[in-house]
């Protein structure tokens, strides 16, 4: 009801206003058209300044209010060239901006219609041209030079160390999937999911697929300074992996295999000591609309001290194969030591 | 209004047009009789009406579009607070006020459908090209008016489809508007992908045809309809967009159909087109060796030239209304037709730069990050020259005039972030976060309807003989200039902090929950804003009983064809007696010798005087 109202009270502020104005228009022809235009051209041409300024200032307000919402620094190696990339793209662009800008709103003051003025005929100059079109060329020239230069690195093979992860999306939730000792991950098939105790679908026929560990929670565990290969798969429809501190993402496509790595150069402890905050999490974001849940496909990502701290973690886990087989004997009876840990680290 | 009266018969009227070349001194549109008010003004073959009729059901959608995003904007401003108006609308996709993820999305995909396809493509060029083409080319009516009523009415039965698929039980479409598979294809999958998917897939099947049609009667008619002396370098740089805008849907919209084909196979015959290796709704099913990538690169070798669809007519009319109430020649013509071709030869091979992070192949996406750079430099061109036409000019500050000026501004700051997006590396962290959502809103929303708006303003006397209400226009331009940089401008930094688009609820994320506020402060500007809107949809539909009337055939003093027709708002036929014959170029803003600043297309040269 109150919406209805509020609409007929602004329809009837339109109507108001459509009628001053309409009664004004009409008594300014009787004042002399000429002279009308003359006068809203002077307001527009203030206005318009008055917009330029504000607009600046604005700018500038927007960016103090926003630099301590943004993220805290990239995490990883392909995040510190990123923003390195972002810096130079930004200076570019802004001093286009603020040129162009500056030159749109002073022409606009300067060259408002007084009735005195003659436009001056002048319909073109092929040199300005020329100018105008070599000036863009080569900025970007610098632009496509930078950025196909971290294109290659970001999307070049992974380093021979990396660790390999497999991070499979479903409708809403990440499940993560470590290859466990043997270093191998076990054959999957889709036609063997079963959300009770198989949820990826693992062929158990494939020896390799007994100590696979199957993290359910969405929890992702990796190492500083240890590249990671992730494994990108999807069980329904089309994901993304967003990992917005390090500057990375990806999309999960169902039938198609899509890989990412990249470096996390800090720790989520360290993190915690730089943004001041205790509560500090690296987040998992889907980035691919993927159904109702979307918003809610949130996902975590602990780096860990070390490589050791790393190799510890993963010692505590139990392999899926056991977890779901309760009556089967566990695999991974094994005390963790840093040996067999590391192994399975630098797997290849 | 009275001079509708003049209306020919149509056939009569309109047969003489194939012989306007060798027969200049024809008589056509002459006959004064009545004709039904069903011929008229519904199914009507004049160029004139048909424009009317694209832009009113354009208007229509655009009030329905804006309203969805008015809806979802209260929620991701307001996620706790209960809106009753919301249940008012939406009924028990909003009970008590709350609304549903499910609808949330599908306001989403209906925001993203109506204003991209019915708003700025059907709308704009559909409003323009009908109303521009044959007047200001010296024709009587587009080369098959039957064909132009055709794709007018198909438009009008794809509306009605995806109008009511708004109502269905499980909601209309919600897999965004670019409806990936299998997200779009599976039912399972989301409440939108059942019937509301099939009922938008044929709605915009329809659309596809409806705008092939429009498209290839513009073609033919800019290429054969030309009165003597149009030689294509005379055309207005209007005519050139339109031309530009068409060959773009007619090459690309066919692609679109296709990938939507496969998609209704995919979804009803049991096919694989897009799926492979799916586990969803417990089971897991049989399809196997598709590629849901494949849609991608089917969508997006329309999608990418659909935004050119979108911005190109709004880049003519703003070249015109520039110059025009600049009194000063377009800087650079000929640069400008030559970045036309650029943009629209580019604008085909740019498309995978959406698919940056499909996992296709880094090599491919290097030439893609080329090609998509490249189109940086026709667009350089284009703003260096609309500066150089303000430089030393004459401006009169009519409201179109300001309309064009903001559309200067906003396609300069939305088509910069351009560049970060289209750069491959830069675009792995920004892309589907809000950085994305800020770029195109500017660049192909807020600029295409700037361009719009300068274009309505400037010829509804030409539309209706009356003026729009100056005073309401100006509030409009300002309120929808400033709020638009208040809405889009810190969606940049939400972007850049990684914030994806298309969320329901952020209160739930560490590194987006920050920006609660700001969301608020951003909904609402929004709902300031679309007031504004609303008035101007006033202020239109008012003043087309009550505005000022016009008492000038040549109110903006503008030199192009469509301002020389006898009467100020033409009949059927436009030009009652001879069709007038062309002399010069469109921008001839000089002193003709006899106090005036413009020398129209119509006039002969004088003695000595070079053609330019």
């Amino acid at each position: 009801m109150s919406g209805l109202i509020i609409t007929a009270l602004v329809f009837l502020v339109f109507i108001v206003i459509y009628q001053i104005a309409k009664a004004g228009e009409y008594a300014n022809i009787l004042k002399g058209e000429e002279k009308v235009q003359q006068q809203t051209n002077k307001l527009m041409a203030w206005l318009m300044v008055i917009v330029f300024f504000l607009g600046m200032w604005g700018i500038y307000k927007c960016h103090v209010d926003m630099m301590d919402k943004m993220l805290p620094i990239p995490a990883s190696d392909h995040g510190v060239q990123y923003e390195n990339m972002l810096l130079i793209t930004v200076i570019l662009t802004g001093i286009v901006f603020f040129i162009t800008h500056f030159l749109l709103f002073y022409f606009i003051y300067r060259y408002q219609a007084t009735g005195k003025r003659t436009a001056f005929f002048y319909p073109h100059n092929n040199r300005l041209e020329i100018l105008w079109t070599t000036i863009p060329a080569l900025a970007l020239v610098v632009l496509v030079v930078v950025g196909l230069r971290n294109w290659m690195i970001m999307t070049e093979a992974s380093p021979e160390n990396s660790m390999k992860v497999e991070i499979v999306g479903k409708q809403f939730n990440w499940i993560i999937r470590y290859p466990g000792k043997d270093g191998v991950f076990g054959k999957t098939d889709y036609t063997k999911i079963n959300d009770a105790d198989n949820i990826l679908g693992l062929d158990w026929n494939d020896p390799a697929s007994k100590d696979d560990i199957v993290v359910q929670n969405g929890e992702m565990h990796l190492a500083t300074n240890v590249p990671v290969h992730l494994i990108i798969k999807s069980r329904d429809v089309i994901h993304d992996v967003g990992l917005p501190h390090f500057r990375m993402k990806m999309d999960a496509v169902p039938g198609i295999i899509t890989t990412m790595w990249f470096t996390p150069t800090i720790s989520t402890d360290k993190m915690k000591e730089i943004t001041n905050d205790p509560d500090f999490v690296y987040e998992i974001a889907c980035d691919q609309l993927c159904g109702k849940g979307h918003y809610s496909m949130r996902g975590t990502v602990i780096v860990e001290r070390s490589k050791g701290d790393m190799a510890a973690w993963l010692a505590q886990q139990q392999p899926y194969y056991s977890l779901v087989h309760t009556d089967a004997p566990a695999e991974n009876a094994a005390p963790a030591t840093d040996s067999t840990a590391t192994a399975a680290l630098s797997m290849k | 209004m009275a001079n509708e009266a003049t209306i020919g018969n149509v056939q009569e009227a309109h047969l003489p047009v194939e012989h306007a070349h060798d027969a200049h001194g024809d008589h056509g549109g002459h006959h004064h009789h009545e004709q039904h008010f069903i011929q008229k003004w519904i199914f009507s073959l004049d160029h004139k009406i048909i424009a009317r009729q694209y832009l009113i059901t354009g208007i229509i959608w655009a009030i329905i579009g804006a309203l969805f995003s008015v809806f979802f904007r209260l929620q991701l401003g307001f996620p706790d607070t209960p809106h009753p108006i919301m249940e008012t609308f939406l009924g028990h996709w909003a009970k008590g006020g709350r609304l549903t993820p499910e609808f949330y999305y599908a306001l989403v995909t209906m925001h993203g459908t109506i204003l991209i396809f019915f708003v700025l493509t059907a709308g704009l060029s559909g409003t323009f090209s009908n109303l521009l083409l044959p007047l200001q080319l010296g024709a009587r009516d587009m080369a098959s008016p039957f064909m132009n009523m055709l794709s007018y009415w198909i438009f009008f039965v794809s509306s009605v489809i995806m109008f009511i698929s708004l109502f269905v039980q499980t909601g209309p479409a919600a897999g965004g508007w670019t409806t990936y598979p299998p997200l779009s294809a599976l039912r399972e999958a989301s409440l939108g992908s059942g019937v509301g998917m099939d009922l938008w897939l044929v709605s915009m099947a329809l659309f596809v045809v409806s705008q092939l049609l429009a498209g290839l009667n513009y073609i033919s008619t800019i290429l054969n309809m030309r009165t003597k002396g149009m030689k294509m370098t005379r055309m207005p740089l209007t005519t050139w967009s339109l031309l530009f805008t068409s060959i773009l849907g007619v090459l690309s919209f066919p692609v679109l159909l296709s990938g939507f084909v496969l998609l209704l196979f995919d979804r009803h015959a049991g096919t694989s087109f897009y799926l492979s290796e799916i586990f969803i709704g417990g089971k897991a099913l049989s399809h196997i060796g598709g590629s849901a990538i494949l849609y991608q690169h089917l969508f997006w070798f329309l999608g990418h030239p659909e935004v050119y669809i979108v911005i190109l007519p709004s880049m003519g009319i703003v070249s015109e209304v520039l110059s025009t109430h600049g009194r000063k020649p377009i800087f650079g013509y000929l640069a400008m037709v030559i970045s036309f071709i650029g943009i629209t030869t580019l604008a085909f091979l740019v498309w995978a730069h959406h698919m940056f992070v499909t996992g296709m192949s880094p090599f491919l996406g290097s030439i893609f990050v080329l090609l998509t750079l490249l189109i940086a430099i026709p667009s350089a061109i284009k703003v260096f020259n609309w500066l150089t036409t303000i430089w030393r000019g004459n401006l009169k500050f009519t409201v179109p005039m300001m309309f064009a000026l903001g559309f200067v501004s906003i396609f300069i700051s939305g088509g910069l972030t351009g560049i970060f997006v289209g750069n491959s590396a830069l675009d792995i962290h920004v892309h589907d976060t809000y950085f994305i959502i800020a770029h195109f809103h500017l660049v192909m929303g807020v600029a295409a309807f700037m361009g719009m708006f300068a274009g309505v303003y400037h010829w509804f006397p030409k539309m209706f003989g009356r003026y729009m209400n100056n005073t309401l226009g100006y509030i409009h331009f300002f309120l929808t200039f400033i709020g638009a940089y208040l809405i889009f401008w810190p969606m940049h930094y939400e972007g850049l902090a990684g914030m994806p688009r298309r969320y329901y609820d952020y209160s739930a994320w560490k590194s987006f929950a920050q920006f609660n506020d700001l969301n608020a402060f951003i909904s609402v500007v929004a709902i300031v804003v679309f007031f504004a809107q609303l008035m101007f949809v006033f202020n239109f539909f008012v003043s087309i009983f009550k505005g000022r009337r016009v008492n000038n055939l040549n109110p903006w003093h503008a030199t192009t064809l469509e301002w020389t027709t006898p009467t100020l708002v033409p009949g059927h036929g436009n030009w009652e007696g001879d069709i007038p014959e062309v002399y010069r170029w469109p921008y001839d803003y000089k002193d003709d010798g006899n106090g005036n600043d413009f020398i129209p297309q119509n006039v002969p040269l004088k003695e000595g005087e070079e053609s330019h």
